[in-house]
């Protein structure tokens, strides 16, 4: 283990055991993309009736409320970690990577929360 | 072998590039990793998971939270989204995200049956590099045809 280069500083270190997380959890979330991504695509082009009414009352059944709530939560898991990706590969300097990171967990946690309430405030909703 | 430094000063070869290398890590050498490729289907389908990927995450994400929001408000609201929507530029937008949509879909499920190891034969590999964006854009023409006849 030296103190030059930064393959040298971490080299026998051994892993960091959690290598492969964000890699099967993009996998699990790109499931949930697809199923849920397909059902509001599918349910979208049946309806046809693009209106305020027609969606509304579509939306306030509890099947399409719980998938369009399961989507909202599953992209927007799979975008936080693609995001990640595109910072860790273009963003190299460590204060803008870091503030870059901390500002995409807010919009991430805080897209999917007021994406959530939307859809329980249609389905609990008058 | 000398055209990249002066040679070494002393006898076991340490070149005075080598020994700055050593107190300024990130001076150092890297792979010229853009440029020297010579183009292929698998890099195009690549670079366009990428790009659709992130279209998806920041330009489809943010629709999608418009459209609920604007579903939660009430018929107002949702009159202000889908006068933008139906709009020229919105309808752009929305046949954008539908192909970045079933591209990454594609580009995705292609990169389930990489996961498990197959499909890297270069005939195999390249033919369904080349499928991938065309049936994309096939499902794309096909759900805004049954939209718009519908």
């Amino acid at each position: 283990m030296g103190n030059g280069t930064s393959i040298g500083r971490v080299r026998g270190l051994g892993s960091a055991r959690h290598g492969a997380q964000h890699w099967l959890v993009q996998r699990y979330t790109a499931i949930g993309n697809l199923l849920a991504g397909l059902y509001l695509l599918f349910s979208l082009v049946a309806l046809g009736d693009y209106s305020h009414k027609a969606l509304h009352a579509w939306l306030h059944q509890p099947l399409p409320a719980m998938m369009i709530g399961l989507f909202v939560v599953s992209t927007f898991w799979h975008a936080r970690l693609g995001l990640q990706v595109l910072v860790e590969d273009y963003v190299h300097e460590e204060g803008n990577k870091f503030a870059a990171m901390a500002l995409l967990n807010l919009l991430a946690f805080a897209g999917a929360a007021f994406g959530l309430l939307c859809v329980v405030r249609i389905a609990l909703g008058a | 072998m000398h055209e990249w430094g002066p040679r070494p000063a002393n006898r076991i070869g340490i070149y005075p590039q080598m020994a700055q290398a050593e107190t300024k890590p990130k001076s150092r050498p890297i792979s010229p990793h853009l440029g020297i490729w010579r183009w292929g289907p698998a890099m195009f389908v690549s670079i366009l998971h990428r790009v659709t990927g992130n279209g998806l995450a920041l330009v489809g994400l943010g629709v999608l939270l418009w459209w609920l929001y604007a579903l939660a408000a009430g018929p107002i609201a949702y009159d202000t989204f889908a006068a933008h929507a139906g709009a020229w530029y919105g309808k752009v937008v929305l046949v954008g995200l539908t192909w970045a949509f079933f591209n990454h879909m594609a580009s995705g499920l292609r990169h389930f049956v990489l996961d498990i190891g197959a499909g890297y034969e270069l005939k195999n590999n390249n033919l369904w590099s080349v499928l991938t964006p065309l049936l994309a854009l096939a499902a794309t023409v096909v759900v805004w045809t049954v939209i718009v006849l519908k």
